[in-house]
């Protein structure tokens, strides 16, 4: 197996060779992936709204936006910079420290949590070997930001909304966590690249959708109910409770809930893809591929082509899943709260703890196809 | 002192500050809420020093179970019962105060022996930080096995507690034509059909 491009070690070396000792050079290094990182997310949020937005109209048989740039796709910019220039209200008797922190706690977890997702053998920011367990527990932390919210808009709509965010989000966590065991256990590691690389070789056959169908299914539902998506959107029902936590929100902590949740949509859609669909890897194993055609795998062109494949793929993938989960959201009625719950407790739980014994019965007894 | 050592050193300073001040909050303030919200920063500071000893799955599992859990629990049950209610000045409260301070001072005087009396050697042979999970996992099936299997029986049984007490119905009134027989273990709750209908 290559190791793909190493782009802290050339960077480091190109400028230790322009005379600045390591530790600077590091010191240099580190910044730069975090805020690429940031800006694929808030680009990545743009383009999801714009595909929302798009997808929504044409579910509706409408046009969608259209005037601000070609296809209208400067109409989330335009949204933004509205949102940025407009009034910041803090409702009458609201707690104003808690309802500004609120927002910042529900926005922070979400961006932290890209910190493990990887677009190629080295373009991630870490390799934790905690890897997709430190997303799990990141996600955990924001209910406390929107029971927080809820709490100190002073409003019993968002006081409502913030608690059904918060027991919607504690119930299908763990859902969620076991059909992540479940993958954990076969690739024998937590660490998402380790995760990849055990999917890899075979091309979309190898793909861990095709071993963990249920745990997929199971994983998507928990993950549309994490990021409170239309058929579980009961937080924010507008037809029951304005907006749930965000009913007194305007401006510029408005927009971090917006694009926490839009950021939180691109996350769990690139998190299935590292699980289930393979990650970076192409549905034609290039390597096998290569090794075909008489290429080596040390050849730098190569090496470019699959590492920019990779990115692609996994970008692919993501809005593959993102395009889904609109189509969901125009398809399928919300359900109610205790149809929400027995959902997650009565259903998913069983499902995925059959899942879990499952599998760890078939890496018993294939271990050569589930990762023995 | 090179870069990684000045960062441990800073970061340790801050999630100590952050820590101590947070936990004076929880006790200090009058504000029950601040109190719980404050709890989660103290949680969230401890799982910040766990990092700093490299310990990375305890870590995620302190945020995953002290801020993602619990405290999401303390939070819910605040929030749902939380009245206005006057609380009536108790009668020689100062003999609580007392004994509440006596308990505290003498917990800290425990402490501070064990501190004190503990040689506290540091190992200075360094484990391969690339397999913590492996670590514990081996800990808990070998040396550990017994806390860990106890712990599990203690959160099921916490658990059937639980269902017990939310599985209850209340009636306002209990008609006289009842024929049970009351046992220590009854609960004042409505009878049921044994056959799920």
């Amino acid at each position: 197996m290559n190791s793909g491009i190493d782009l802290q070690g050339s960077f480091i070396q190109s400028l230790q060779q322009l005379g600045i000792p390591p530790e600077i050079a590091k010191i240099f290094w580190l910044p730069l992936p975090m805020v690429l990182m940031v800006i694929g997310a808030v680009v990545g949020v743009l383009v999801s709204v714009w595909l929302e937005r798009k997808i929504s109209a044409a579910a509706q048989q409408r046009i969608g936006p259209e005037f601000a740039g070609p296809l209208g796709v400067l109409q989330p910019v335009a949204d933004g910079l509205k949102l940025v220039f407009k009034e910041d209200i803090v409702p009458a008797q609201a707690d104003n420290w808690l309802f500004t922190l609120g927002p910042v706690l529900v926005v922070i977890p979400v961006i932290l949590s890209f910190l493990i997702v990887p677009f190629g053998q080295n373009l991630l920011i870490t390799d934790l070997n905690v890897g997709i367990f430190l997303w799990i527990s990141l996600s955990s932390i924001a209910p406390i930001g929107l029971l927080m919210s809820g709490y100190a808009s002073n409003n019993k709509y968002s006081l409502l909304g913030g608690l059904r965010a918060a027991a919607q989000s504690i119930s299908y966590e763990i859902p969620l966590a076991l059909a992540v065991l479940a993958v954990a256990m076969m690739s024998n590691s937590l660490s998402t690249i380790d995760i990849v690389q055990q999917q890899s070789g075979y091309g979309i056959l190898g793909w861990n959708v095709w071993r963990q169908p249920v745990g997929f299914l199971i994983f998507w539902i928990a993950a549309l109910a994490e990021c409170e998506r239309l058929p579980f959107d009961l937080p924010e029902a507008e037809e029951e409770l304005v907006a749930g936590y965000q009913t007194e929100y305007a401006g510029m902590r408005f927009a971090l809930f917006y694009v926490g949740s839009y950021i939180n949509l691109v996350l769990s859609a690139l998190i299935v893809a590292i699980l289930y669909l393979g990650g970076w890897e192409f549905p034609i194993p290039l390597d096998s591929l290569a090794g075909w055609l008489g290429i080596s795998e040390t050849t730098p062109w190569l090496q470019v082509v699959t590492a920019s494949l990779g990115i692609i793929m996994t970008v692919l993938k993501a809005y593959f899943l993102v395009f889904i989960a609109v189509l969901l959201r125009w398809t399928l009625p919300r359900v109610r709260i205790d149809q929400l719950l027995n959902l997650g407790w009565k259903f998913l739980l069983p499902v995925a703890l059959v899942n879990l014994l499952l599998t760890a019965g078939l890496k018993l007894a294939f271990p050569i196809a589930f990762g023995g | 002192m090179n870069l990684a050592e000045g960062v441990q050193i800073v970061s340790f300073g801050i999630l100590a500050v952050m820590m101590l001040g947070a936990a004076l909050g929880v006790v200090l303030l009058n504000q029950i809420v601040y109190s719980a919200f404050l709890l989660g920063g103290v949680f969230m500071s401890i799982s910040g020093l766990y990092i700093l000893l490299n310990a990375d799955f305890v870590a995620a599992a302190q945020i995953l179970i002290y801020v993602g859990a619990v405290n999401v629990l303390i939070l819910f049950a605040i929030m749902l019962v939380n009245k206005k209610e006057e609380f009536k000045p108790v009668r020689n409260r100062w003999i609580r105060q007392g004994a509440t301070a006596l308990v505290c001072v003498g917990l800290l005087a425990l402490l501070s022996t064990m501190v004190l009396a503990t040689p506290w050697a540091v190992d200075t042979t360094t484990v391969n930080a690339s397999s913590t999970i492996i670590q514990i996992g081996k800990h808990f099936f070998s040396d550990f096995l017994l806390p860990f299997e106890l712990a599990s029986v203690l959160l099921l049984m916490a658990m059937v507690g639980a269902i017990i007490l939310a599985r209850r119905d209340f009636i306002p009134e209990r008609k006289a034509t009842t024929t049970e027989v009351e046992t220590a273990l009854t609960l004042p709750e409505r009878p049921r059909e044994l056959s799920g209908s």
